[in-house]
């Protein structure tokens, strides 16, 4: 998602943005991806703001709160995988996995995994049992730029346990308008 | 044409094995944060949730948002316990739902 | 930075300067064919995740168009009220190796159409039903269901008296500069493949996964789309849908990647 004026033949799906919104943005990111930018090779794309809705790490702190509680989340058990340079951050491969023996007395209730930089923090909340066997869960996620990443387990006992990564995304260099 | 689903589960399995389930839905999965190029938001259209329930039972559920990619892809574990239908549930915005069913041969 | 009345900010504008630096520098201008030794395909320089999603069948985004093709295979269609199968019956038996060999020349026609122009016809003259557009859920399910049938299996379009002029158009078509960038396709494709242009690893650009899964599209799409891709992205004018100069390019590179594997159906970043 990348701000810029908007022309409607060479914009890419997805990247209308309207002129009050554009101009509003285009002074923050400006200073921002001059200082990432590097004309030739390897120039990793913190890609650009999103409208009005917008994620900040402070967000993603809010958003686990309110799945989490005032609960004391601890470091461990949970192994967040992503690629840590993906070449599309549209479709991202995703696997979390619990340390846990998934037993009747002790077992994975739920895995919840946040994000930083995308509208919305939230990215998947699932819901397991002892009948799973193994607290492994994959899916493709959706990255809107360069950002870390959070997955909660909430064990049967009532604790939680984090993971975290960051990703590097990239763009693609050749891209279309609608068709 | 309706979503295309595809299931992955093993035909047959010993009692007690943990068995990998792979799901893969066809779904555009809009995010209602695009703009037409005309600057309106394309409203949201993603599937919301999915579950599966082995002989009735439910033994997963994920909730999904629109970080997840177009078409879906969800893989789980399950023990398996004994012969029956696994049946998987997507429900999602504008009343989409599919349903999906699979057989699985315990011994 | 300005482009004409184009303002580009950002990583657009990031991405602009790269590719206008690569045409002012004339870089490395070998203007040579890649031997068939050093060809390689998109696949080799993707990212280990992205591999496995395309090795996997069932976790292949592009299954999903398979598996809608083959229902439609067999689907009756048409006031003659014919499934393609009720002609070609098991398509994995008569339609292995059709891919790998098309664009092919069309008496008819007169010139080499495409595969989805080839199951236009067969809609338009056999079942005498309306033909697909370019690009819909129904062509890509088919021609991925066809491209399908011949993975696996090398490449080799005719090259011949009738098909050899318009391979030729095609190589034209692909080293002509073009566009307000000024670029040809073989400036990146043919002179610097595998280097990066703003951080993404340039392929040798060879049609062998087609129809394929795009990440950036987040759907299945035809090798016209991606060709309408790169021209945008060289700030040329795309060719309409079913334009001869896409069949004559498509030709071109299909013939340039003869003899490569077909891989289709395909996941591309």
């Amino acid at each position: 998602m990348i701000p810029k004026k908007p022309i409607p033949h060479l914009m890419r799906d997805g990247n209308r943005f309207s002129d009050k919104i554009m101009r509003q943005r285009e002074k923050t990111m400006l200073r921002i991806t001059r200082r990432e930018a590097l004309i030739f090779g390897g120039a990793t794309a913190a890609t650009g703001a999103l409208p009005a809705a917008a994620n900040t790490p402070g967000q993603m702190e809010t958003a686990i709160r309110r799945v989490v509680g005032e609960a004391e989340i601890r470091k461990g058990k949970v192994t967040l995988d992503l690629p840590p340079l993906v070449e599309n951050g549209n479709t991202v491969p995703m696997t979390v996995t619990v340390n846990s023996a998934m037993t009747k007395t002790d077992y994975v209730k739920a895995i919840h995994v946040f994000n930083e930089k995308n509208p919305q923090a939230n990215v998947i909340s699932a819901q397991l049992g002892p009948r799973c066997g193994k607290a492994v869960v994959t899916t493709r996620i959706r990255l809107a730029g360069t950002q870390k990443l959070t997955a909660i387990a909430e064990m049967s006992d009532g604790s939680y346990w984090s993971d975290t990564q960051e990703v590097i995304v990239t763009l693609a260099a050749c891209l279309e308008d609608l068709i | 044409m309706a979503a295309r689903a595809l299931i992955n589960v093993p035909k047959t399995a010993k009692r007690g094995d943990v068995i990998e389930i792979k799901t893969l839905i066809s779904h555009v999965m809009e995010t209602g944060y695009r703009h037409s190029n005309t600057g309106e938001i394309i409203p949201r259209d993603i599937i919301t949730s999915f579950s599966c329930r082995y002989n009735g039972e439910e033994i997963f559920a994920i909730t999904l948002y629109p970080a997840i990619a177009a078409n879906p892809f969800v893989t789980f574990h399950t023990v398996a316990t004994t012969s029956g239908t696994l049946a998987f549930h997507w429900i999602g915005d504008n009343g989409f739902e599919v349903t999906e069913e699979a057989k699985i041969v315990v011994g | 930075m300005w482009w004409g009345r184009v303002t580009l900010t950002g990583h657009d504008g990031v991405r602009v300067a790269a590719v206008a630096l690569v045409a002012f520098l004339h870089i490395d201008f070998a203007r040579a064919e890649i031997p068939p030794a050093e060809r390689r395909s998109g696949y080799d320089q993707m990212s280990p995740a992205t591999k496995a999603m395309q090795d996997d069948d069932t976790a292949n985004p592009a299954t999903l168009a398979v598996l809608d093709g083959e229902a439609l295979w067999t689907r009756k269609a048409g006031s003659e009220s014919k499934a393609c199968a009720d002609c070609h019956g098991d398509a994995a038996a008569s339609m292995r190796g059709v891919s790998a060999r098309y664009p092919a020349f069309s008496p008819a026609k007169g010139r080499p159409i495409d595969i989805e122009q080839r199951v236009n016809l067969c809609r338009t003259e056999r079942q005498k039903a309306p033909p697909l557009a370019h690009e819909s859920r129904d062509l890509l399910a088919l021609t991925a269901y066809l491209g399908k049938q011949s993975r696996g299996m090398p490449i080799a379009v005719a090259e011949d008296d009738k098909t050899k002029p318009f391979i030729e158009a095609g190589r034209q078509n692909y080293t002509r500069r073009q566009g307000q960038l000024n670029l040809s396709c073989q400036n990146c494709h043919d002179d610097n493949w595998g280097q990066k242009l703003a951080g993404v690893p340039l392929v040798q650009g060879h049609p062998n996964g087609y129809p394929l899964y795009r990440l950036e599209w987040q759907s299945l799409g035809s090798l016209q789309r991606r060709l309408r891709n790169c021209l945008i992205g060289m700030r040329a004018e795309p060719y309409a849908y079913g334009a001869d100069e896409y069949v004559d390019l498509e030709l071109f590179l299909m013939w340039r990647a003869r003899g490569m594997t077909v891989e289709t159906p395909a996941v591309r970043p």
